[in-house]
């Protein structure tokens, strides 16, 4: 077939004067871990609270959170992409908009995805910390209250270090595709991998060697995860569970 | 939120609905079913007892459950029409046109998800049945087809329903190409007439009603198909 294969383009310098295309592609590496890493801590933050209060038995919050993890689940990732970087600034108070306006294009995109992204995957963490507590004995929570723990000592003590624990491997998985998804936030104009390869595609016509380039980052960025989550895994797990070597 | 403006999407609902939502279930269902058809093919090889059977889907399927669908969409985006012209020996790449190339996107990528559950499907049922369909003299690929996979599939309905929700809501990622699916007609609309605020919002309540409908749809029929063991 009629395709110049030119490896050596990665040496070649990018067009838009910021050095080779290997320093586009670098870069479209740091803005997905910096845009994965904050939206991983939203995520965690409001996961936790979010899946905390779906089993707290107070009934009007109860349904609001679930509500919360419907709105997040239902409306494709890309539209709710969409909705904070084109709707939010127009709906929100004027001042406030013309804030989000006037800021620097590159962090305003930035911020725009951690949000979006780090909302998104707490709904889904939500529900995992939902099932992990729900999955816990309810002679636990009973054991704590019989010892005079308050209801957020319960939580605090003894079912949260249970569950997060229990659900390490799916946290995974979530790390993982939180990752994956943050290449949506390259339909904004975010530069990070998907974005760095795509641009340089555009200039550099080589096609296959671009999008060959992010499969690579991506994959290492995968193993690297997988790595440190399955250490942080053995560290935690609980001794005595099938799981656990020890 | 001066000027809300409703009625531009009374006006161009026939189009958004018509020619976009017309295109994002056509290529839902038409990706659900062979992707579930290649990813059935895969858990099969994937539990084969041949190492390199075996390893081939595994390393399929994991590879792709590693990388992101917009960057898949790409690849084959200009991957396929060199893999025609391959095949038919044209010497230059064929268009394919952005339905074909987005079908087939989905159909490879959603297959690595069917795989796996598929594979939960078949592991599922119990060694027992599958000695016993041996031992009435039935080869491979009748055990599978008139023993394990209808069991497999009654099993798994409700997850392989809940990843075609999913997969419908991913089909909106065609946008990066381009192509008219339902937001990309909204899109369409909102840049045209500078309704930006409107049509995303009309486009998500849409998705959500529908998802939202769906998966309620599935939960139910999740508890009323359930065997009683």
């Amino acid at each position: 077939m009629n395709y110049h294969w030119n490896w050596m383009i990665f040496w070649a310098q990018a067009p838009d004067g910021t050095g080779t295309y290997l320093h586009t592609l670098i870069r479209g590496m740091y803005w997905t871990l910096g845009v994965s890493v904050l939206a991983w801590i939203i995520a965690l933050v409001f996961g936790v609270a979010v899946g905390v209060l779906r089993t707290a038995r107070i009934r009007g919050l109860e349904r609001l959170c679930a509500g919360y993890v419907e709105l997040f689940r239902n409306v494709p990732l890309l539209v709710q992409m969409f909705l904070w970087y084109f709707v939010v600034p127009e709906v929100v108070p004027k001042a406030l908009g013309d804030m989000i306006k006037a800021a620097d294009p590159t962090w305003s995109t930035f911020w725009t995805a951690v949000i979006c992204l780090g909302l998104f995957t707490s709904s889904r963490i939500a529900e995992q910390i939902r099932a992990g507590i729900t999955s816990l004995p309810v002679g636990q929570s009973m054991a704590g209250t019989a010892l005079g723990l308050t209801r957020p000592q319960v939580y605090r003590y003894l079912l949260l270090p249970m569950t997060v624990r229990i659900i390490m491997p799916p946290l995974t998985s979530e790390a993982l595709n939180l990752i994956k998804n943050s290449s949506v936030a390259f339909t904004i104009g975010l530069l990070e991998i998907t974005g760095a390869a795509r641009s340089m595609q555009e200039f550099s016509f080589q096609i296959f060697e671009s999008f060959a380039a992010a499969t690579v980052l991506y994959l290492i960025i995968n193993a690297v995860v997988v790595v440190l989550m399955r250490l942080i895994e053995k560290w935690m797990s609980v001794p005595g569970f099938i799981g656990t070597e020890r | 939120m001066h000027g809300f403006d409703f009625e531009i999407i009374w006006r161009t609902a026939p189009y958004v609905f018509m020619t976009g939502m017309v295109f994002t279930i056509k290529l839902t269902v038409f990706a659900t079913i062979g992707a579930i058809i290649l990813g059935t093919l895969l858990a099969m090889m994937r539990l084969s007892s041949n190492r390199i059977v075996s390893g081939l889907s595994g390393g399929y399927v994991n590879f792709l459950r590693a990388l992101p669908l917009i960057l898949i969409i790409f690849w084959f985006y200009f991957l396929v029409p060199y893999i025609f012209g391959w095949i038919l020996q044209a010497g230059h790449p064929i268009s394919v046109g952005g339905f074909t190339s987005a079908l087939i996107t989905f159909v490879l990528f959603e297959a690595a998800y069917f795989c796996e559950i598929m594979r939960a499907g078949i592991q599922s049922i119990p060694r027992g049945q599958i000695g016993a369909g041996y031992a009435l003299g039935l080869n491979y690929w009748q055990v599978m087809w008139h023993i394990v996979l209808p069991q497999a599939f009654r099993n798994m309905t409700p997850v392989l329903l809940t990843q075609m929700i999913v997969l419908f809501q991913d089909t909106s990622l065609v946008y990066v190409l381009s192509l008219t699916d339902f937001l990309g007609a909204a899109n369409n609309v909102a840049q045209r007439d500078g309704r930006l605020v409107e049509m995303f919002i009309f486009a998500a309540l849409v998705y959500f009603l529908i998802s939202y409908a769906a998966s309620r749809t599935v939960k139910r029929l999740e508890r009323r198909m359930a065997i009683v063991r």
